[in-house]
């Protein structure tokens, strides 16, 4: 069963943004993945966004696609990253963690099986970037059966029509990409995500992410305010942890860049409208 | 044309095709759609179109009766479609020129797009200056190096090209590339994808602005021979040159189709670009087909000696007519090109592309187990000059 509903329900009772952070499985290295996780959790993360390596990452920025490729340089399989998650499970019960990654790797593998066995590991939603939500039927449904969440995207080109599919066929929450561009590009006008992030969470009665291009706890702090209920800080984070050189660095590094944040939320916390 | 009506509305050649796509580029693909659907309905737009494939692309070019290499063969009647004498080279200016066309309507002011040969890239920037157009081309860091003549004809152009690190450094990592810049620049951005595969609606688009070749090559056959060809031979990248002519020949069911994929150093060693003959269905590009991958879905690395056929994905049409049986798909390996390649340019005095070479060398392996009176036609679908440096490298010769 998806943890994302009570995350959300809680979070909400506490006006509380939740701060999620990705990292790509298998980056900085292999054997670190798990107490990585484990470190985000101990620096503040609500729930994690966890990268499946890909071959061919058409919407990710260069930070995110040389981590792709050192990790499948590493041996990362999808399989790999699903055996991550139940391991981490064996020490956290309660933090969500959604799978973030593109198609053909869960196609490889058969919708089915591969819902069967993310919800075996304990993941709790699953967002394939390539996977529009037309062509969604398939996986949408296998998802459902194994009680995960799907999470779609939306962008700030996105139609109402877009808008009211992906209300009806996603679940957890809608990952709202802040701006037109690819993971880790510059943002810069962060009223008009807020001022469309609040619409979004009115039309969708469904918590509403938002995710690409932030960098700082400032930013974080300001859609907190602007009610969005949770931050991902992707490319900024993996950037910074790609320099550690053994993994109690990356951990550390990870705890560092992280607190500022999680600060932050916790100061708007109640202040949420 | 009869029975056939591929694709459907989403653009799905039975299970293959569709739109696989990250959320920002939905509405770029809808408005695209919307106004290609538009510009098919105004006759002054098909004018216009037909208008530049003669007076700036050189069309009707000739169907060529190779008599000489016939004989030699002594079988079939080998017929080329000479794409080769189109301007700038090779059949993707016919596709090049459509996309412009309609960017221009769009309002449009920056065309972006991918290369592998080189071919696409110098077709794009040939159309951005002729209707004066900011124009921006992706290329992977190999690619840059095999074709290095292609890129300086770009730059002329007044191209830009942007050298890509990513990944294998070859064309799917430069298609990559441009969707990002697409995703980035959507609003002012025009990406003219060079062959029949990404999202709907540019598998249907790319073949309906290519469909040119098999339309006069057709009248020709007809008009030279006196009936239709038995066979029609096209080489396999992405797929634009073979769909172009195969496609007013798919309902007539007495015409073989077959397409070409670049066997590299031989299926058994893996090192090729074949993934009709020996991948299998999954999404890459916008699109589902048939991909190179591996057990765990990540797309394998290509081996070809044309840049143009080093892809892992296939247009999703010929997915669709592999497994229908409409289409069948063979392989020429890197050797058996360079002897098309050598033989085409001794005996008829034509220098093709190393990309058509696979067609030709399918074809010289044909004629022989056919009779005299038969008639094999073949896209001729670049020259070669491009590819000399290859050639004469392999050869042991730098120029
Ligand atoms: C001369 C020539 N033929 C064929 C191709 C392969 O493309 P397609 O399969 O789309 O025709 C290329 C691509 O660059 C080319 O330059």
């Amino acid at each position: 069963m998806s943890r994302l509903p009570g995350l959300f329900r809680t979070l909400r009772e506490a006006g509380r943004t939740a701060l999620v952070p990705f990292v790509t499985a298998g980056d900085p290295s292999f054997q670190g993945t798990v107490p990585l996780l484990h470190a985000l959790v101990s620096a503040g993360a609500d729930a994690i966004e966890l990268g499946v390596p890909f071959s061919d990452p058409m919407a990710d920025g260069p930070v995110i696609q040389r981590a792709s490729e050192r990790a499948l340089g590493r041996g990362a399989t999808l399989r790999q990253v699903l055996a991550w998650v139940q391991e981490f499970r064996e020490k956290n019960r309660h933090t969500p963690i959604i799978l973030m990654g593109y198609l053909n790797p869960v196609e490889a593998m058969g919708a089915e099986r591969f819902a069967e066995a993310a919800a075996t590991a304990g993941v709790d939603g699953v967002i394939l970037v390539d996977l529009t939500p037309e062509e969604s039927a398939h996986e949408v449904q296998m998802l459902h059966r194994f009680h995960l969440d799907p999470i779609f995207l939306l962008a700030p080109t996105s139609s109402p029509a877009r808008v009211a599919t992906v209300k009806r066929l996603g679940s957890g929450f809608v990952y709202y990409v802040s701006l037109r561009g690819i993971t880790g590009a510059e943002q810069q006008d962060w009223d008009e995500v807020a001022r469309r992030t609040a619409r979004l969470r009115q039309e969708l009665e469904m918590p509403v992410a938002v995710g690409f291009g932030i960098r700082d706890a400032a930013t974080a702090g300001y859609l907190a305010a602007a009610g969005c209920d949770a931050v991902v800080i992707g490319s900024a984070l993996v950037d910074r942890l790609a320099g550690a050189r053994d993994d109690r660095e990356a951990q550390e590094v990870a705890m560092e860049f992280l607190l500022p944040f999680s600060d932050v939320l916790s100061r708007h916390m109640g202040k949420r409208t | 044309m009869g029975q056939y009506h591929q694709p459907d509305e989403q653009g799905h050649f039975g299970p293959y095709g569709g739109r696989f796509v990250a959320e920002t580029l939905v509405p770029a693909l809808e408005e695209l759609q919307d106004a290609y659907r538009e510009a098919l309905e105004d006759p002054a737009f098909l004018a216009e179109f037909h208008g530049e494939l003669r007076q700036f692309v050189g069309r009707p070019n000739p169907l060529y009766h190779a008599a000489r290499v016939s004989r030699d063969l002594g079988g079939a009647q080998i017929y080329l479609k000479r794409e080769d004498l189109n301007h700038t080279g090779a059949h993707k200016i016919n596709n090049a020129v459509g996309q412009a066309l309609l960017a221009r309507r769009m309002g449009k002011r920056r065309l972006i797009a991918e290369t592998g040969a080189g071919q696409h890239g110098v077709a794009t920037a040939t159309v951005a200056t002729r209707y004066g157009m900011e124009c921006v081309v992706y290329m992977g860091e190999e690619d840059v190096r095999r074709q290095s003549s292609n890129v300086y004809r770009m730059r002329l152009l007044g191209a830009e090209v942007e050298v890509v690190t990513g990944g294998t450094r070859t064309l799917k990592d430069a298609l990559n590339e441009a969707l990002r810049d697409w995703v980035t620049h959507v609003d002012n951005t025009f990406y003219v994808i060079g062959t029949v595969a990404g999202p709907h609606p540019y598998p249907e688009m790319v073949r309906n602005f290519h469909r040119v070749i098999g339309e006069e090559a057709r009248a020709q056959c007809l008009e030279q021979t006196g009936r239709l060809p038995d066979i029609c031979v096209a080489c396999v990248g992405g797929g634009s040159n073979a769909m172009g002519l195969f496609y007013p020949f798919i309902d007539e069911p007495s015409v073989r189709l077959v397409g070409v994929e670049a066997g590299g150093l031989g299926l058994g060693t893996g090192k090729h670009a074949a993934p009709l003959c020996t991948g299998r269905p999954g999404v890459l590009h916008g699109n589902r087909t048939y991909l190179m991958e591996d057990p765990d879905g990540q797309i394998l690395a290509t081996h070809s000696i044309s840049a143009g056929l080093d892809y892992p994905g296939v247009g999703p049409e010929h997915a669709y007519l592999k497994d229908t049986g409409r289409a069948e798909y063979v392989v020429a390996t890197d050797e058996e090109a360079m002897e098309a390649f050598h033989r085409l340019s001794r005996v008829e005095g034509i220098i093709p592309a190393l990309e058509s070479s696979h067609a030709l060398a399918c074809a010289f392996r044909l004629a022989p187990q056919m009779r005299s009176d038969q008639t094999i036609l073949v896209s001729l679908s670049g020259r070669g000059d491009k590819d000399i440096h290859t050639v004469a490298a392999r050869e042991g010769i730098t120029l």
